[in-house]
């Protein structure tokens, strides 16, 4: 029975508890007959089913009647799915308290492989917060299939909801190594440690490689003779990045080859202390140390390098280091 | 001398951002199955498989020619998996071809692939361990210095990375499989873009993508039972060379001179700009067309820049360069250079679809990797040397 | 084919523990080495085999190009794979007739992290490394089956190993390892003894063609076939108890036939057997004289290394016909065979 207008002013406005429930004590006793029956049946089993029209199309879910023409359908039952691609769909936000998912949802109209109608079902796309946007992910033409419930009964709701094709998989991926830098990187981690730059005379060549490899890679020979270079030099090229990076203390920051004087090649190392725009191919530039009582055995102990103030470079003298 | 090889079919998946809807087997299936068909064969007639990418770690999947063996036909086959940084698409090619070559095999199958969606390739090249320093942020952030240093060495004019960056995705919008295709693009789309390395802007870089590229490599007797026209492999050479080391030329490489000049005498060629009718040549920075334009002998020191801007390179040039769209337009890194090898195999087999250069009867396909230090190159033909 | 020989092989002395060398200067002396061996400083081709995982770091070959003399630029390729097919690849580039010698080394460390573990980064990634499963484990899955299919007796395991430990302690580049005694699984049924050990090393082999060959040495060994084959990856899509691909590699690689010495790429001590089987390799053959990866295991120089102590025995004068034995992936899922001879065949 309807309730009683009069009743309501009764109530604090807002939503409470309802004061009202219709519903019929354990729900309607409905006969399903032969063709939903065995939808259903299936279903409860964790299969879909369809029928077979006399047109030879096929239905799902199933009825007993070919929707176009009204002739019954035919006896054949199909297999369908469970697989199957959205024909169309809608976004929930925010879902209400019926709606069988309780966060951001899309009602979906999913047709299985192998039948020629579709099924409207709820589509579960994962996490949103409330109020979210639909998820690029979310198109017709997505491939989802049935989440089925464990406990089944023999209702639509035996499949929970649909949800995407598995498309990705993330693979966590994490090795421990106990790395050592080899000889000649300790060496020179060792001469950075006590404010030194130290590099090898290549016998060959007789250049002097920094920070040095312990051997030639130009001649393919050892090295052993040190040479210890000063902090200054000049830049051969450089970049002005404007990508953020964790290694360079802001954007934008600059990157440049510089070649220290007395060394036979470039290092790359941070150029600052100067505006981006400023730096030039030929600029004399000398290394920034940071406070002694904070040097360690790492390259770091160099901040960057900044201008000498020193005249540039002619660019003939350094064409030949690019 | 070596046996005749041809390559008798060509297979690519479209580039993509991501490609979520195919597992990592199936995206090398998808391409390996269209060179198949191309080549009017079965998984079954192939007798070897090799295989290349770059870095292990963009995927996650080491050795991954253990996992993609079965999946590649190769069970109780021979299978290998080539790496040498960016070049590896061009390299992989190469050891395919020296099996038909050196009489080994008479049907090889060669996959490239990157799936990079799987991650992130600036992670990817710049994962490093406790003593390196390196402040290199990705390929763009290496590459900056050496465009500069072309840029002071040849005075060329600002503009003309800009003008590569547009005819190349030009060339895209002609091609099916790129993945960027940007209608309307114009200098002024590309100028308005921001410098992220500078002097490289936005648009003057290659994008990141999944995809992958196949061939079928065949000796002569395979060749002749071919549905399609083949192409001629009429050389290859890869050169190699240290990052660092005194006296290095970055910005004009030794080994890149010295491997084109080993690919040319193999073909017989004397003029590359006369005698090489269409290129596709890895171009991952706009910079690099005129950089490689004097690297490979096609002008003079410091010529490159005029060559690009007049025209030259255009599809409609006397010498069109990446006529496919390039490196600029699709990216999946190792197979960046296959797919370089496998447009100029397109277009002297005159299959090259709406980016079909008229008449190309021989072409140069070319990659390169590291710091620029690893080469690889081919040259084909219609005509059997 | 055109014939091509080993000419030279040179490898470090391997350490149990890391001796604090990078990979690149592990590699260098042995490349100094072979150069001076051979008296030849350029070569028409060079191949190199190693993995980014082992240092966890990409572009391992890169810095090792250091140690080559790359200089002026060489014709170079890299596998990302044991060397031993960097040297099928400068074998087959030897074929096309072009070049006459070609440079093959690979180098790895497995100090530096857990290697089993490392390994399972290279399995199926959907269905096998997320499970999160080990070589050793995976290992011991092959063992299992193995000796449950013949009957074999676990002792058999503890008795290759100590064959192995024996031969190592004779061999001045291999570790020195005790007798193995009584130990717990490792996992069942592999003990510690029976898988091989933590290893940090180099090796390098020198390939010549014809004449050029025997220019360069007295004795060659003349690679008279060689060859390579996969099986599908899934252990569980494959019969374990036996090794096909193996015994197809040594069918195209000529047979096996007059073969007095073997060196094998066995990682486990329960390989040994079931390659024995795969190869038709009598008891007569004596296998792994250098001790074998049970003694030393620098992998992806592992299987290079077993070609190179293979043809050190021909040149050696001790034997006139042996083979090698490389292999890759998952329970010996792809297994390379390369047999050798003091005379040079026709083919």
């Amino acid at each position: 029975m309807p309730s009683d207008p009069a009743s309501v002013p009764f109530d604090s406005g807002k939503t409470s508890e309802p004061n009202h429930v219709l519903e019929f004590p354990g729900g309607y006793t409905r006969s399903v007959g032969p063709v939903i029956g065995r939808f259903l049946s299936d279903l409860r089993d964790g299969r879909l089913t369809g029928v077979r029209t006399k047109a030879g199309r096929v239905l799902f879910p199933p009825v007993e009647y070919d929707p176009d023409t009204g002739d019954d359908v035919t006896g054949e039952f199909v297999d369908v799915g469970p697989i199957g691609t959205v024909t169309s769909w809608s976004w929930v936000p925010n879902p209400r308290k019926t709606h069988p998912l309780d966060r951001p949802f899309a009602w979906a109209l999913i047709r299985p492989d192998g039948a020629d109608t579709a099924l409207l079902h709820a589509l579960d796309m994962g996490v949103f917060e409330p109020g979210a946007k639909p998820p690029r992910a979310l198109r017709t033409g997505m491939r989802v299939r049935p989440r089925w419930r464990a406990e089944r009964v023999g209702g639509i709701g035996d499949i929970e909801c649909f949800q995407p094709e598995v498309t990705m998989i993330t693979a966590p991926s994490r090795l421990e190594y106990r790395l050592q830098g080899g000889r000649a990187l300790d060496r020179f981690l060792e001469g950075i440690e006590q404010g030194r730059i130290l590099g090898h005379r290549c016998d060959v060549c007789g250049q002097v490689i920094v920070p040095m490899k312990g051997l030639c890679p130009k001649d393919g020979v050892p090295t052993s003779e040190e040479v210890e270079l000063p902090g200054t030099g000049t830049v051969t090229t450089f970049a002005v990045n404007n990508l953020p990076d964790p290694r360079a203390p802001e954007v934008p920051f600059v990157s440049a080859y510089i070649l220290l004087d007395g060394a036979g090649l470039t290092m790359l190392a941070l150029v600052a202390g100067v505006p981006a725009d400023q730096v030039r191919m030929g600029m004399r530039v000398r290394a920034a140390w940071r406070p002694r009582e904070e040097w360690t055995r790492s390259m770091a102990n160099i901040r960057w390098f900044e201008p000498t103030g020193e005249p540039d470079v002619p660019f003939d003298e350094i064409k030949d280091y690019l | 001398m070596a046996n005749p090889c041809a390559v008798i079919g060509v297979g690519q998946t479209a580039y993509r951002t991501k490609r979520p809807d195919v597992s990592m087997a199936g995206l090398l299936r998808e391409a390996a199955r269209r060179a198949l068909d191309d080549a009017g064969l079965t998984w079954t007639d192939i007798d070897a498989v090799v295989i290349g990418k770059a870095p292990d770690l963009f995927e996650g999947v080491m050795t991954p020619e253990g996992y993609l063996a079965d999946a590649l036909g190769a069970s109780g086959k021979p299978i290998m998996r080539v790496h040498t940084a960016g070049s590896v698409g061009g390299s992989t090619a190469i050891v395919a071809a020296s099996l038909v070559q050196s009489g080994v095999h008479d049907r090889v199958l060669t996959v490239a692939w990157e799936k990079q969606s799987e991650s992130n390739a600036t992670w990817g090249l710049t994962v490093s361990g406790p003593f390196t320093t390196s402040l290199v942020v990705g390929a763009g952030g290496y590459f900056a210095p050496h465009i500069r240093a072309y840029m002071r060495r040849s005075g060329a004019p600002d503009h003309i990375g800009t003008l590569v960056a547009v005819k190349d995705r030009q060339n895209a919008l002609k091609n099916p499989y790129a993945h960027l295709r940007i209608p309307g693009i114009s200098r002024e789309m590309v100028e308005s873009t921001p410098m992220l390395w500078e002097p490289i802007r936005y648009l003057e870089t290659c994008p990141s993508s999944d995809g992958a590229c196949a061939m079928v490599l065949a000796s002569e007797d395979a060749a002749k039972a071919a549905p399609n026209r083949p192409a001629w492999v009429h050389g290859t050479a890869m050169r190699s060379e240290p990052i660092f080391f005194a006296g290095r030329d970055t910005v004009n490489p030794q080994g890149g001179k010295d491997c084109a000049a080993d690919v040319y005498r193999q073909a017989g060629i004397s003029d590359p700009r006369r005698e090489i009718d269409v290129a596709e040549v890895y171009v991952p920075f706009s910079w690099y067309e005129p950089m490689w334009l004097e690297n490979l002998g096609f002008c003079g020191e410091g010529e490159g820049w005029k060559l690009t801007e007049a025209g030259a390179t255009a599809l409609d040039g006397d010498i069109p360069w990446n006529a496919s769209g390039g490196v600029l337009s699709s990216n999946p890194i190792g197979a960046s250079g296959m797919i370089r090898f496998a447009e100029a195999a397109l277009q002297v087999r005159g299959m090259a679809g709406e980016h079909q250069v008229d008449g190309a009867r021989r072409a140069l396909g070319h990659a390169y990797g590291g710091g620029a230090q690893f080469f690889a190159m081919w040259i084909v033909g219609s005509d059997k040397p | 084919m055109r014939p091509v020989a080993v000419v030279a092989f040179a490898q470090t002395r391997h350490t149990g523990e890391d001796a604090g060398l990078s990979e690149t200067e592990l590699l260098a002396p042995v490349i100094t080495e072979i150069k001076r061996a051979t008296g030849v400083t350029r070569f028409g081709f060079t191949c190199s085999g190693s993995n980014d995982y082992l240092a966890g770091a990409p572009f391992s070959f890169v810095s090792a190009l250091d140690a080559v003399g790359a200089w002026p630029p060489i014709s170079e390729s890299h596998v990302e794979m044991d060397a031993a097919w960097a040297l099928y690849e400068a074998w087959v580039k030897l074929q096309h007739g072009e070049i006459d010698t070609a440079l093959v080394y690979g180098f790895g460390k497995t100090s530096q992290a857990a290697y089993p573990e490392v390994f399972t980064q290279g399995l199926d990634p959907y269905y096998l490394a997320p499970l999160g499963v080990d070589q050793v484990s995976l290992a011991a899955l092959q063992a299992r089956a193995y000796l449950e299919h013949t009957g074999t007796d676990e002792r058999r395991l503890q008795e290759i190993a100590a064959k192995a430990r024996a031969g190592g302690r004779d061999n001045p580049s291999a570790l020195h390892l005790d007798d193995p005694g009584e130990a717990d699984y490792e996992v069942a049924p592999l003990r510690p003894h029976d898988v091989a050990p933590v290893t940090d090393g180099a090796a390098a082999i020198v390939l010549a063609a014809g004449e050029r060959a025997r220019d360069l040495v007295e004795r060659p060994a003349w690679i008279t076939g060689i060859d390579h084959r996969s099986e599908p990856h899934q252990p569980g899509f494959r019969d374990l108890t036996c090794s096909p691909s193996t015994r197809l590699a040594a069918a195209k690689a000529g047979g096996t036939g007059g073969v007095e010495v073997a060196e094998l790429h066995t990682q486990f001590s329960h390989e040994e057997l079931i390659l024995r089987d795969a190869l038709d390799l009598g008891d007569g053959v004596a296998v792994n004289p250098s001790g074998g990866p049970l003694a030393a295991n620098p992998v992806m120089a592992t299987g290079l290394i077993r070609i190179g102590e293979a043809a050190a025995r021909i040149a050696g004068g001790t034997a006139g016909r042996v083979l090698a034995h490389a292999t890759s992936g998952p329970c010996l899922q792809q297994n390379l065979v390369c047999v050798m001879s003091g005379e040079q065949s026709d083919g």
